[in-house]
Parts: C-alpha cells; sequence; structure tokens
C-alpha cells in the first residue's frame, strides 16, 4: 500500500500524502488493512485443521457467484422450474458448469463446515471466551441448512417434491399449531407453486443476506477474542516488551500465504468433482431428481442429502413421529449448548482425559455412521444400527457434562506457552 | 465543545412522566410493528386461486371392481378411493391386537368414519393417501399374507419411505414410525355410484 502512492507522480498530491492519504482521510483503509492484517496476530501452532474457515469463505463467495448466475436463467414456476434447469444444462453456454459449481459447491460447504466444525470440538474452540463465536457459527451452520434445503427444492425435481413434503410436514409435529403452521409455510394445500415460489425468495435474497450478516459477526467475534490453536492456550496471556503475543504472528504474510497454499488444494479437489463426478455416484445429485416433480409418485426411496442424513437416520430410527421429530430437533440444537455442557478448564483434546478422548471418537464414528445409514433405506437392520448410533451420538453430550461437571475426567497439565516454539 | 449536562441530573426533571412517556412510545411503536407485520405474515396463507382450486371433486365409481384403487387429487393430495372385498371388510375387526389405533380414537376422520372399516360404505374405502408420518404415499398391497410383509399381513398399504404399514381401513400396524391412521377425507355419496370428495353431505360446510 505504501509504495502504491510513491509512485505517484503528482508532486502536488506527493506534498499532501498522496491517494492513499486522500483515501484514509475519508475511508480508514490503511487502519483496516494494519489492524485486520498486518497486526491482527494469530497463534503460530495453526495446522492442517485451520484451513477449513477461510475455505468456508472462499466457498461462500463462489456459491454467491455461481447463484446470481443461475438465477439470470432460472423460472421459478411449477410448469418452468424443472424445464428452465435442463435449459440450463444443455443450451446455456457453459451452464452445466455454472450448475455443477453450485451444486458441488452445496456439498463442498457442508464439508468444510463439518471439518471446521469438528477443529473446534478437537481443540475446545467454543469454550470461554469464544462461546458467541461459537454460537455465530452454529446460526451460520442453521442458515446453512436453511439454504441447501431451499435449494434442493428449485430444480423441481421428484426428490425436491417429495424432500420438501417431508421436510415441511416435520412441522405438522408441532402441538396445536403445527397443521396450521404447515399450510401456511406451503401457501397451498400441498406442496406447490406458491411453495416453490416462497423458497426462491428465500433462497436467493432472505437467506444469503443472513448468511452475510451473521459470518461478519462471526469474523468480529473472532477479531475480539482471538483465535484458538491446538494447545488450547490464550497466546494474549503472554505478551513481548512490544506489546505482542509472544506466541503470535501476523496474519499477514503469514497466515494469508497458508491459506492460499490450502484454497490450491481445495480448488484441485473441488474442479475433479466438477468435472469428472459432478453427481458423485448419486450423493451430491440424486438420480430420482433428474424427473420432474409428480405428486402422484413417491420416489422409491427418499433420502436427503448427505449433509442432512445423520439427523434424518435419527428421525427414522424412533418408530414415533412426534418423538422422531422432537430427537432430530435435539440432535441439532445440542451443538448450541456445547460450551456450557463442557465444563473442562482444559481445552485442547491433547491434555484431555481419556474419557473424553473415548467419548469424542464416539461421537465421531456415531455421526459418520449415522450419516451412512441416512442414505440407506429405512429396512430393519439400518434402523437397528441407527438406533445404536443415534445412542452414541447423544451419550457424547449428556457423559461430556457428566464427567467435566463431576470432575471424573483426569486431565493432563496444560503449557503455558503453544508447545511449537524454538526461544 | 460546551458540556451537555444530563437533564436526568437536574433534581427539577420529572423522571416518572419521563419513564411513562418513554413506556408510551415504546408500547404504541411495539403495537404499530405488530399490525405493520400482519399483511406480510397473512400474505404466506393459501391465495384465494388455492382456496378456488381446493373446492369439492366428483366421481364416478360405477366402473371400479372389486380390489382396484383409483387415485383422485383433491387440494393437491392424493384421494385413495379402493373397492374392497366384502370378506376383507369382515375380518377388518379381527386383527385389532396388531394395530395402534384400532378404535381410531386418535386419528384424523368425519364422525362417520370414526368406526372399524372407517367408510361409510363397508365396500368403498376413501382415504387422504398421504403418510401420516411424514407425508409420502403409501403404496397399494392389498393381498393378504404377501411374501415380502409377512404372513400375517392383512392386506392394505406399505410406505416405501419409512416403512409405516396400514390395513384396509388405512388403520395404522404396530411397529410403524407412523402413529395415526390415515386420514379421511370429508365425503359423502351424491347418488348410488357418484361420490363427492369435500363435503360431508351432512351440513355445506366444506373440510376446515
Amino acid at each position: 500500500m505504501a509504495s502504491a502512492d510513491q509512485n505517484l507522480p503528482a508532486e502536488a498530491g506527493k506534498a499532501q500524502g498522496g491517494f492513499m492519504a486522500w483515501l484514509n482521510k475519508r475511508l480508514p483503509v490503511s487502519e483496516f488493512v494494519k489492524s485486520q492484517l498486518l497486526e491482527y496476530y494469530a497463534p503460530k501452532n495453526f495446522n492442517i485443521w485451520y484451513f477449513f474457515g477461510s475455505l468456508a469463505l472462499l466457498v461462500l463467495v463462489m456459491q454467491l457467484v455461481s447463484g446470481i448466475f443461475l438465477t439470470m436463467f432460472y423460472k421459478v414456476g411449477e410448469a418452468t422450474s424443472f424445464d428452465s434447469v435442463e435449459y440450463i444444462m444443455r443450451e446455456v453456454n457453459y451452464g452445466w458448469l455454472l450448475r455443477y459449481l453450485h451444486s458441488t459447491g452445496a456439498s463442498a460447504f457442508f464439508i468444510v463446515v463439518y471439518l471446521h466444525m469438528f477443529r473446534a470440538f478437537l481443540y475446545g474452540s467454543y469454550k470461554a471466551p469464544r462461546e458467541l463465536l461459537w454460537l455465530f457459527g452454529m446460526l451460520i451452520y442453521l442458515a446453512l441448512m436453511a439454504e441447501a434445503f431451499m435449494g434442493y427444492v428449485l430444480p423441481w425435481g421428484n426428490m425436491s417434491y417429495w424432500g420438501a413434503q417431508v421436510i415441511v410436514n416435520l412441522f405438522s409435529t408441532i402441538p396445536v399449531i403445527g397443521p396450521g403452521l404447515v399450510e401456511w409455510i406451503r401457501g397451498d394445500y400441498g406442496i406447490a407453486d406458491a411453495t416453490l415460489n416462497r423458497f426462491f425468495a428465500l433462497h436467493v435474497v432472505a437467506v444469503p443476506l443472513a448468511l452475510l450478516l451473521l459470518v461478519t459477526l462471526h469474523l468480529v467475534a473472532l477479531r475480539q477474542v482471538g483465535s484458538n490453536n491446538p494447545d488450547g492456550v490464550e497466546i494474549k496471556e503472554h505478551k513481548g516488551p512490544d506489546g505482542t503475543p509472544i506466541d503470535g504472528i501476523p496474519f499477514h504474510p503469514y497466515y494469508t500465504v497458508k491459506d492460499v497454499v490450502g484454497v490450491g488444494f481445495f480448488l484441485v479437489l473441488f474442479c475433479i468433482v466438477v468435472f469428472f463426478v459432478p453427481t458423485f455416484n448419486d450423493v451430491f445429485l440424486e438420480k430420482a431428481n433428474f424427473e420432474p416433480a409428480n405428486p402422484l409418485s413417491t420416489p422409491e426411496h427418499i433420502a436427503p442429502v448427505w449433509y442432512f442424513t445423520p439427523f434424518y437416520a435419527i428421525l427414522r430410527a424412533v418408530p414415533d413421529q412426534k418423538m422422531g421429530a422432537l430427537l432430530m430437533l435435539i440432535a441439532v440444537m445440542s451443538f448450541f449448548f456445547l460450551p456450557w455442557l463442557d465444563r473442562s478448564p482444559v481445552k485442547s483434546v491433547r491434555y484431555r482425559g481419556a474419557i473424553h478422548k473415548v467419548f469424542l471418537a464416539i461421537f465421531t464414528v456415531s455421526f459418520l455412521a449415522l450419516m451412512y445409514l441416512g442414505l440407506k433405506p429405512a429396512e430393519d437392520v439400518y434402523v437397528i444400527l441407527a438406533r445404536v448410533f443415534a445412542v452414541g451420538y447423544f451419550s457424547f453430550f449428556i457423559f461430556l457434562f457428566l464427567y467435566t461437571y463431576f470432575g471424573w475426567e483426569k486431565t493432563k497439565p496444560v503449557p503455558t506457552r503453544v508447545t511449537f516454539h524454538h526461544d | 465543545m460546551t458540556a451537555v449536562s444530563d437533564p436526568a441530573d437536574n433534581p427539577d426533571t420529572d423522571l416518572s412522566r419521563r419513564r411513562f412517556l418513554t413506556a408510551a412510545v415504546a408500547g404504541v411503536s411495539a403495537a404499530g410493528a405488530a399490525f405493520a407485520i400482519t399483511p406480510f405474515i397473512s400474505s404466506w396463507q393459501p391465495s384465494e386461486r388455492a382456496r378456488a382450486m381446493g373446492a369439492p371433486i366428483e366421481f364416478d365409481f360405477s366402473k371400479l371392481q372389486v380390489g382396484q384403487m383409483v387415485t383422485l387429487v383433491w387440494r393437491k393430495q392424493p384421494i385413495y378411493v379402493v373397492r374392497r372385498s366384502l370378506e376383507l371388510v369382515q375380518k377388518l375387526a379381527s386383527h385389532n391386537a396388531m394395530l395402534k389405533d384400532p378404535n381410531s380414537l386418535q386419528s384424523d376422520q368425519p364422525a362417520f368414519a370414526k368406526n372399524t372399516m372407517r367408510s361409510r360404505r363397508a365396500d368403498l374405502l376413501v382415504l387422504i393417501g398421504t403418510c401420516t408420518h411424514l407425508g409420502c404415499l403409501p403404496k397399494q398391497h392389498f393381498e393378504p399374507g404377501e411374501a415380502a410383509l409377512g404372513a400375517d399381513w392383512p392386506g392394505g398399504f406399505f410406505c416405501p419411505c419409512h416403512g409405516s404399514r396400514f390395513d384396509l381401513a388405512g388403520r395404522v400396524i404396530n411397529g410403524s414410525p407412523a402413529s395415526v391412521n390415515l386420514r379421511v377425507p370429508p365425503y359423502y355419496f351424491k347418488d348410488q355410484n357418484t361420490l363427492i370428495v369435500g363435503l360431508d353431505g351432512s351440513t355445506s360446510k366444506g373440510a376446515a
């Protein structure tokens, strides 16, 4: 930035500080860059788990861009939606690319967000003082689920239709107001044109605006408390004579360069999917959605896209409609209470007790198993396994509170400084 | 800059009057906001067109044979119309033990269908064909004892989405994720062969 204004030839301008001085007087550009990048100190011991925040931001931007272009060709409506998606796929120049970027981007978003969340599980990044940071992240996750669900309805394929039917009907399980609420959400006596139209409005305008606001709040909260790290040590507690954290390094250039490497790896994998396996063998785009919505024909087996299946498997595992819906809701909402369920003074898994490692492993295996089982038909053995892993899923949250509240966990001493240092 | 003194520090300021005014303005604003939001909320209700499209429908079932089913559409919902054999209707009362709600106490149906056969006429079953679990379409498996569904299968409907099972009166069978029986729409017979779905015949009032 500094070199740019030195190159300006105008002597008069130079006397007053040049273009940057003119700009900074009116907009705090240099101040912002300095405080947010050059003098924002992040722990120096970040590892591979710290790529996924910046990747989530990258995917968000990619989804916004590909989404804006898709709306230029997509025609919302019961009679036009399916045809216009086929039109995009077959006749719009590079329309297939726009659509596959967007559909692959949706799955990529959840992959990086799940890995980003798992990082917080590993290193206790949800714990004080980062509770609000975690809650904003969870709100982003909820908004993302709403965005993905409504986006999946828009092509108006048969899986769009029946997915919408199943998910909207979940609201009918709410006592008293349920049936009226469902009719209000649909705007008709069934999933109809009115439903499709309002989902389009929410998908392209309302939820993206909410997402941008929440991402901003997430980043502002991050700047306030600073990043956690694999050791779970607060670097702000050890500052050098210049007042900066000894174990911190400026975000730019150190972590911008690191993130660029992550972006490179990510884009290679992303492009392999976009160009060679865009449906990802029926997982990212399902076969049944390549035929138009038909209110009189249910697909042989309805499964949501993979990122919802852990919760869907829990819903199906319960032989009672209201209890199933309630347990599914609790499964999602449990994440919100994590900062208060986990009473351990130790953040990072590196210094936590064996019992915590065991339950974290049980949770991870259960989540992945439920994800797989939710993709399978609701047949006997799959339902029984889903019940087993649902117990594993919930036992993590219950036992996490118990062993940290009653002090059953034997933690190791936490170092005062991050372990990756040479001085 | 001259310091601005807070009027609240002035002993002559009537604080209770201020608090009243603040509360009154906040209260009126909240009420105004509630009124202002109403049209937006209300716009999501089914439109006049959607309501008009939800008018009752008529169907001549004279050609429907025993064991056959037709699917009509009323209010975007599939309406199953099944001609049952009287022999199977008589057996309906015999498998109450395997049903969650044999007498339809928890289930949703017009008063005329709150009986074992869940219909006005013994031979004709009229149901809303969406599963009471999460709204998929249960498929017809009318043959009793069908191999895939077990030797005790009484004949009825099987939902492929989440495996709910219903008998030939749309009553839910134990072990299903659905908790209540398939719903029965309001309907009546205009004459010997004509079914009207959407009105229950006793009054001019349609479905809620």
